[in-house]
Order: structure tokens, then C-alpha cells, then sequence
């Protein structure tokens, strides 16, 4: 932004600041509202806008400044952490690029496109070597798709309350470009004997995972664009895999090389991370789909009631293992359920947004949501789930979420 | 013989073209395992992919302090990253102490990572010597290799881990709920 637009868009956020404290109140009445001055004709009517952006890529409104990605900070070394996609304060069911959520294991690296390769060997007929170029060159789909982290919603296992953006945030959806994997792996001819893809990423973790093979050819994509622009750096630009429904860790971003094998590698990230701890002592590995999981957005704790009367509880829902057929919403904890309404696209593996209308009143409620997917799975409570998992685990956590609603109209989360 | 590699021999045999067997689109370039060799770093659990090399518990203390306490602790304890050592025991208790020597399944997975990812301010700066010796290192101070152990491709496959049958398969789904609508619990 040059310096005549930021001294304009400070001029522009100094007059408007008065409006906008107006609406500050938590619970506001018909009756508040009614006692406001006349309308006035704000400054930004009466006075010529900001010059058009050429050369700047777009950014939200100064006022949207607080929707931003953030993290737990608990993390211990640069480039090895999490942060998170501000749910609290989206509307849709795709992330804006700037906001998908970010977990990496060695840092962000700077990939130059034309130097990056792609390289496919082992069990195949004839090991082949691409370029970006030629990547892009294969028959291309589009598709949306979430992407979750397997420690999503992690909180959940340890009763640790947090926003809808610290508990549910490492969950984001695009519309992602390229190539489906099957079509790369005919290239090279897979032998019959290759069960497993190791896929490795390029940077300094050299990130790498076992897939099967099955998952390779049913519908794993190899994407170089999110939402339309090329990926992120830190989502894996120039190239990552994309597989729906799975978890996100599988999804290896910056990705180099894809080697067939008879057997999975054993990494790292299989064994000694993303495998689940369970009450008896053994852990559960290769958990690799995400189950069914919904969440309320609208109220949430970044979202406190502000009127009393009519308004719309909204969120989202999801499944790993295809399209949600139902979401049910209970505003009493638990006791009775009332149907959602789901909007469409309803898509495979993507983020399903739902709505019900309310009528609140000042009473204290406890509010949540229950997902069903149309394998017929439904949404369990955390009850149902510590019950078979115990505790110890740190992945997969898909209950229901409940939010408590105060009679100020404030929201926390609570376990039910 | 595979039955690809059969139709190719019949293809072959009979004379005729194998475009059906060739690449469809033609594009990328055709390389060789020895081409890529630089690349591929993979160490399964059988021992593929592990170089020619060995190292010693006496070589990797002295590069463990210089180039991994820093992060991990002199004693593997774990400071600004992951505790390596101990946590034998309680993988039962609800709060379990995941460490190499307590929690990984294969001697195979410290050198496939160590040597892609560690140090993690210079990855892949390690020798396969040096490599070998931070790994006996690390197996030595959980107690699993002697003080006088020296591993290679052939020896270190070998090392039986703890917690090797420690791990299941996916059952899910393993939780269930009705969808009850009405007077619900």
C-alpha cells in the first residue's frame, strides 16, 4: 500500500471509530437500538474513496484485522508448530487461502518452481522425473475437499476449554487443482506387487508417509493450486498431495518424490507420532480417515449473543468418509434434537454448512451439534468416545461439541 | 514372473508393439534409480535402503553432546524438543512417556529420521557413519544396546524395540450413537 492510501486509511478508520462504537454492546434491545440519533450521512459518502489497489494483492477491511490465523504458542522451535483457521469468524465453507491452517515439522521452505522435481521409482515399470511443467501439462480436475490434522479438536481428550478457532481450527477446506495421482502413476506403470506409496516432502523434515495403494488410485491428488491461485508456501507450494477424508499429516505438502514398495516405510510420522494411545497400553496405527465431526460457529466464544430474539445458529460438518446426510442441534444439552437445515453444495469429504432458526430469550443454554454421514455413522458425545479410547490419545477426537451459553449472551466450552 | 512382465515377454515373442503397455501422455523424462540415488533415502525395517557404513555408542556420545543436547538434553531427557530417553512403563498409565525407548516400533525409523531431519539446523549433514553411531547412541542410553554395541545395515534391522508389538491396526468404526431425538438420556 503506498504511503497516500495509508495515510487515507488511517483518516478513514479515525472518522469512522465513533460509528463503530455504537455497536460494542454485548446483548443490545429493540429498545437500545430505538434510542439511537437520527442517521447521519457517514464521511465515507461525502468523500472520494481509496484509489483502486493496482499492484496490490487484495486484503479484508482494516476492521476484519482480527480474523487471523493463530496458535496454542505452545510450541518450542521455529517452523515446528501449528496455527489455526479462524472459524469463529468465517461464513462459508471455504477457506480463504490467507487463512487455512498452517502445521508444519521443519519450517516453511522457499521451493523455486523451476528447480523443483517431482520423482516416481521403485516398484514401477519405467521411474520417471517431472517438472512443474509437466505437471501441469496432465488432464486437470477440481475439486473441494477439506483438510484436517489428526490432532484437530485434541482439547477435547483433555477437557481443555478453547475458542471454536483453538479447538476446531487445524480444519480448513479449498478448491484444489491438478492431477489425480492415478493418471501420474500410469505414467510409470505400478508393478503388481506395490502395495504401499512412500510419498516424501522437500523440505528439511523430508517429511515422509506410507499410503496404500488403493488410496493412490481412488481419488489422491497431486495439486499445485488452491481456490484458484497457486498453493500457499506454506500449504506445499508448488506441489502437494491431497487426500481426501485423511488425515492432513498424510497430505504431504512440497512433495518430491513418490516411491512404490512392497511394505510401508515404518516413519517417523506413522510410529512414533500420529498413532493413537489407548487405556491397555497399545497404540493404533495407520488411523488414517477422519471420522464424522461438526461444529456450532455462530454462537461460539468468538461469538457472543448479542440480541435477544430471533437469530440463526449456523456451523459446519464433515466426513472423511463421504457426504453428511444430517446434522441435528439441541439447545437444551442434549435432551431434544431439531433437524438442521444443510445448504448446499453438500459435497464428498468437504465442509457442510448448516443453519437453525432460534428464538433466545436471556435464558442460559447449552448448545450443540450432532453430524451424521451418509455411511449412517453418527456423531458420538465425548462420554461415548473416552469410553472405548480412554484419554491418553492425542488424535482423531470427533465428539460433539458443546457450547454454554451464559444469560449475558457470553459463550464458553464446556464437556458434556 | 510377474504377469505384466508376461505380457511383455508374449508382446515381445510375438512381435508386436507395447504402446499399450507405454506411457499414455508421454510427458516427463525417463530416469534411472541411479540417477535419483541422491534422493532416495528411505530405511525400512527389513534394512532396505540402509547405506554401507557402522558406528559406535563411544563415537555418537561425543556427537550427541555436541550436535543433539542442546534440544534433546545431555541425558535424552528432552528440553526445546522431544524427550528420547526412559518412559519404559507407562505407556499403561493414561499419561504415557513416549520416547524411542518406550514407544518406537523399529530401530529403522531413529536412522531413516535422524539422518533426513537431524540436527535440525542442518538436516542431512550427518555421515552414514555418524548417522549409525547417534543411533547406537540413542538405543544405548534407553538401555537397549550395550556400551561396546556397533551398528550397520545388517546389525541394526536386528535390534528387537520394547514396544515392537505395541501397535494395533484401525478398528473404527469403535464408537457409536443413536440418533435420538426426543427425551433424550
Amino acid at each position: 500500500m503506498t504511503t497516500t492510501s495509508d495515510g487515507s486509511r488511517r483518516r478513514f478508520l479515525r472518522q469512522t471509530a465513533a460509528i463503530g462504537a455504537t455497536f460494542g454492546g454485548v446483548v443490545a434491545t429493540r429498545d437500545a437500538l430505538a434510542q439511537e440519533s437520527p442517521l447521519v450521512v457517514p464521511p465515507w459518502t461525502k468523500t472520494p474513496g481509496l484509489p483502486l489497489s493496482e499492484g496490490n494483492y487484495g486484503m479484508p477491511s482494516p476492521f476484519e484485522k482480527n480474523v487471523v490465523r493463530r496458535g496454542r504458542k505452545d510450541y518450542r522451535m521455529p517452523g515446528s508448530g501449528s496455527i489455526m483457521t479462524p472459524h469463529g469468524n468465517l461464513r462459508g465453507t471455504i477457506t480463504p487461502s490467507g487463512l487455512v491452517f498452517e502445521r508444519s515439522h521443519g519450517g516453511v521452505p522457499e521451493v523455486d518452481p523451476a528447480q523443483h522435481r517431482l520423482v516416481i521409482h521403485g516398484l514401477v515399470r519405467q521411474p520417471l522425473i517431472f517438472t512443474m511443467d509437466d505437471i501441469v501439462r496432465f488432464p486437470s480436475v477440481s475439486k473441494i475437499h477439506f483438510l484436517e490434522c489428526s490432532g484437530n479438536t485434541s482439547q477435547g481428550w483433555m477437557n481443555r476449554p478453547a475458542t471454536v478457532q483453538l479447538s476446531h481450527g487445524l480444519l480448513s477446506s479449498c478448491e484444489w487443482t491438478g492431477v489425480m495421482l492415478s493418471t501420474i502413476l500410469d505414467e510409470a506403470g505400478v508393478a503388481p506387487n506395490a502395495s504401499w506409496l512412500i510419498a516424501e516432502g522437500a523440505d528439511s523434515a523430508g517429511l515422509n508417509r506410507s499410503i496404500p495403494i488403493a488410496k493412490c488410485l481412488e481419488d489422491t491428488m497431486l495439486v499445485y493450486a488452491q481456490n484458484g491461485e497457486a498453493l500457499r508456501p506454506e500449504n506445499g507450494y508448488p506441489l502437494r498431495l491431497l487426500l481426501p477424508g485423511w488425515e492432513g499429516n498424510m497430505s504431504i505438502k512440497w512433495v518430491r518424490r513418490l516411491r512404490l514398495a512392497s511394505e510401508p516405510a515404518m516413519t517417523r510420522w506413522e510410529t512414533a507420532m500420529y498413532t493413537e494411545s489407548m487405556p491397555d497400553g497399545t497404540a493404533r496405527q495407520f488411523t488414517f480417515v477422519m471420522e464424522a465431526k461438526s461444529v456450532i460457529t455462530d454462537p461460539a466464544p468468538e461469538r457472543p449473543l448479542r440480541a435477544h430474539g430471533f437469530m440463526e445458529i449456523r456451523g459446519i460438518a464433515w466426513s472423511g468418509n463421504g457426504r453428511i446426510k444430517r446434522v441435528d442441534v439441541s439447545t437444551d444439552g442434549g435432551r431434544n434434537w431439531r433437524q438442521a437445515e444443510l445448504h448446499d453444495p453438500v459435497l464428498n469429504r468437504a465442509l457442510t454448512r448448516f443453519t437453525l432458526p432460534w428464538q433466545w430469550k436471556g435464558e442460559p443454554a447449552l448448545i450443540m451439534s450432532r453430524a451424521m454421514d451418509e455411511t449412517g455413522y453418527v456423531q458420538p458425545t465425548h462420554r461415548q468416545l473416552v469410553a472405548v479410547r480412554g484419554t491418553a490419545n492425542r488424535y482423531h477426537y470427533n465428539a460433539i461439541q458443546p457450547w454454554q451459553i451464559a444469560g449475558d449472551g457470553k459463550v464458553t466450552n464446556v464437556f458434556a | 514372473m510377474s504377469s505384466r512382465n508376461r505380457v511383455l515377454l508374449m508382446a515381445a515373442l510375438l512381435g508386436l508393439s507395447t504402446s499399450l503397455l507405454a506411457q499414455t501422455y508421454q510427458i516427463g523424462r525417463k530416469t534411472t534409480e541411479a540417477q535419483i540415488a541422491p534422493w532416495v533415502i528411505d530405511a525400512f525395517p527389513s534394512g532396505a535402503g540402509l547405506p554401507a557404513g557402522k558406528g559406535t555408542v563411544g563415537e555418537g556420545r561425543k556427537l550427541y553432546e555436541t550436535r543433539c543436547a542442546a534440544c534433546h538434553g545431555m541425558k535424552g531427557e528432552g528440553t526445546l524438543a522431544d524427550r528420547l530417553v526412559g518412559g519404559m512403563d507407562t505407556l499403561k498409565s493414561g499419561r504415557p512417556v513416549k520416547t524411542v525407548g518406550s514407544y518406537w516400533p523399529y530401530a529403522t525409523t531413529l536412522y531413516d529420521y535422524v539422518n533426513r531431519a537431524m540436527p535440525y539446523d542442518s538436516p542431512q549433514s550427518f555421515t552414514p557413519n555418524e548417522v549409525y553411531s547417534v543411533v547406537a547412541y540413542v538405543l544405548h542410553m534407553n538401555g537397549i544396546v550395550g556400551a561396546d554395541a556397533t551398528l550397520d545395515a545388517a546389525t541394526l534391522p536386528k535390534v528387537k524395540m520394547p514396544n515392537s508389538a505395541g501397535f494395533t491396526t484401525d478398528p473404527r468404526p469403535d464408537v457409536s450413537n443413536i440418533p435420538c431425538t426426543r427425551d433424550c438420556k
